[in-house]
């Protein structure tokens, strides 16, 4: 079978989140209803959720999810993960059968620690050294595929329609407080597990609905910074752009927006002269990071989410709030489905992020972690 | 009048059942707790009244000619695409591309509408679409337009808020808007100018608002007492050049 780089695939897509603002954790029964109505948006050959806080035991450690091809796979790179990491627990992610789902890899989760005198011997932060073994993993491992690689926080993705990937993965027995949901429609091939939705780095995970027409120009900025993509899919630039931008540049939500969703030149020429040198700086030194094309895309972290839609909005999104619920999805349906009456619904412009900040999570965390080196071995 | 239940229902079986109570020779349909079905009314005729109690899917009314359609509820995007005749009357907001490629029959939506409202909405003869648009409008207002009368009254809007988005008319080369209040050129597509409004004007557009004031039960002389400017497009053809020079 093709896989994603070999054959291109434009895709027209839904999306849905879900987060609660004071931390509060919650099944994922409603992010799957949520999706579920927006049915017609994808045609069975993609679907995921990322859902951050569902590892309260084990949140010191990283937590890999893989998808392997077969067991050999799974022991060679078992072999190298467990010379490079403590593996405190490892064990396939329970699985219901869903006479829909077909063809499943092998599909395993390691909680995991960096052992701290590797990373002291090549001189990296902690991060740094999870991401370039992401990286190795799926550009030169065969047959595995390390797809979520956060603390606290998993993908859970695959081939199928979401809601049938929601039961399959059995997601309304994990408590989360922030959920977000993809359903993709591939047009060109027949689509693989790993170029389902949520694609993932450390915590920032994204779902898009779009076409990145800059992809090229995106992909080889960030290589000068070691990300490597691997998969040729529009999608997984976003995860490292913002990867990138936030957590290594510590941009601000707006400013990502200013980055990757720039004003139009008219429009920053009529701006405050102060806000105006800013987003120009912006686009002088990371004009690579301009995404051009129709999107509208959900970016969750551990901290919140980051509803974002292309300049121009080529694609929908709407916005409401309940309470303590923040909730953004391709349809106004979506979020019916799950918060009958919100407090507020509204359609964001394009350009304009919508941020949703997880309360007393709001100091930057990053650079603390950058001081913190492991402790064992 | 028939009430139906869409809870349970997708919108495969939701409009087969539509169009069996409809075909019945039903001349009015209440349809509740509708939530995301696509394609309601879509290439419906005659003249029957849909009144949709929710929020009906993308593309309601698309090709519709004749039936009314009531939504108790917001709308999502593509509502009355392509359509032909009839009239929608929306009670709360409206999405993207509303009224595209309209090109007959009547759209009422209480609230606000979203980006490229009346793209591509066209007008020939007696047959003349109309939007009335109660709140504002979004990014791309009339784009592409080619004819039809589109009218955005901005009632309620808050401090700062602006009646239409940027880009109002982009590449339009026929029909009419009509606002009410003012616009910055700056927000308008360079096809269009800003005119004054005449007599004639006011007449059509008190005709509209006479409707839009009975829907949704408002004073129609308040709105009137405002005044209006209208966008016409500079040229028939504004991209005659673009190509080629002869």
């Amino acid at each position: 079978m093709l896989r994603e780089g070999q054959v291109r695939i434009p895709s027209g897509c839904a999306i849905s989140g879900i987060m609660n603002k004071k931390g509060k954790c919650f099944n994922g029964g409603d992010i799957i209803n949520s999706i579920a109505v927006m049915h017609e948006r994808s045609n069975g050959l993609g679907g995921g959720f990322a859902a951050y806080g569902i590892y309260p035991d084990f949140k010191e450690y990283y937590a890999f999810h893989f998808f392997f091809d077969n067991s050999s796979n799974k022991e060679k790179t078992e072999e190298i993960l467990q010379q490079q990491f403590i593996v405190v627990k490892s064990e396939p992610i329970p699985t219901r059968k869903v006479s829909s789902i077909k063809d499943v890899p092998l599909i395993w989760r390691y909680f995991v620690q960096p052992k701290s005198k590797l990373i002291r011997k090549i001189n990296l932060t902690e991060d740094e050294y999870i991401i370039r073994f992401v990286m190795t993993v799926n550009s030169e491992l065969e047959g595995a595929y390390l797809f979520s690689s956060g603390k606290n926080m998993g993908v859970f993705k695959g081939v199928g329609y979401p809601e049938d990937l929601g039961d399959f993965y059995r997601l309304e027995e994990y408590q989360g407080y922030i959920w977000t949901a993809h359903g993709r429609f591939p047009t060109n091939t027949p689509g693989w597990w790993g170029g389902a939705h949520p694609f993932a780095l450390l915590d920032c995970s994204v779902v898009h609905n779009g076409e990145i027409s800059s992809y090229e120009a995106n992909r080889r900025f960030l290589e000068m910074y070691g990300y490597k993509c691997a998969l040729q899919t529009d999608t997984e630039v976003i995860a490292y752009i913002f990867d990138f931008l936030k957590r290594r540049q510590g941009f601000s939500p707006e400013m990502i927006s200013a980055t990757v969703a720039s004003p139009l030149w008219q429009e920053i020429q009529k701006m405050k002269p102060s806000e105006r040198k800013l987003v120009q700086a912006i686009r002088a030194v990371y004009g690579s990071l301009l995404v051009n094309g129709p999107f509208s895309i959900l970016v969750g972290s551990k901290e919140g989410m980051i509803a974002l839609n292309d300049r121009i909005k080529l694609r929908p999104s709407v916005a409401a709030t309940k309470d303590d619920f923040l909730y953004v999805a391709s349809e106004e349906a979506a979020i019916r489905a799950v918060c009958v009456q919100p407090d507020v619904v509204w359609a964001p412009r394009g350009g304009e992020p919508v941020v949703g900040i997880v309360e007393d999570m709001t100091k930057p965390k990053y650079s603390q972690r950058e001081e913190k080196l492991a402790i064992n071995s | 009048m028939r009430a139906l239940d869409a809870k349970s229902l997708d919108y495969k079986a939701l409009n087969i059942k539509i169009k069996s109570y409809l075909s019945s020779g039903i001349k009015e349909l209440v349809l509740d707790n509708v939530n995301g079905q696509r394609f309601i009314g879509d290439g419906l005729k005659g003249n029957c009244k849909i009144i949709i109690n929710g929020i009906p899917g993308s593309d309601l009314a698309a090709f519709m000619d004749g039936p009314t359609i009531e939504v108790h509820g917001n709308a999502q995007d593509g509502v009355g695409n392509t359509m032909n005749a009839g009239t929608i009357i929306i009670y709360g907001d409206s999405r993207d591309t509303l009224g595209y490629s309209m090109r007959g029959g009547e759209l009422y939506i209480q609230g606000d509408v979203g980006y490229r409202v009346g793209i591509h909405m066209k007008g020939y003869l007696a047959k003349q679409p109309v939007i009335v648009v109660g709140g504002k409008a979004g990014d791309f207002f009339a784009e592409y337009m080619a004819g039809g009368i589109q009218i955005v009254l901005g009632l309620n809007l808050k401090q700062e808020e602006k009646l239409v988005g940027n880009y109002c008319g982009a590449g339009m080369h026929g029909g009419v808007i009509y606002l009410r209040g003012d616009v910055d050129p700056a927000q308008l597509g360079k096809e269009v100018k800003k005119m004054a409004v005449t007599e004639e004007d006011l007449n059509i557009i008190n005709k509209y608002v006479v409707n839009f004031a009975e829907y949704f039960k408002m004073d129609r002389e308040k709105i009137m007492s405002k005044s209006f400017i209208k966008l016409i497009p500079y040229n028939k053809r504004p991209y005659g050049n673009l190509y080629a020079k002869w």
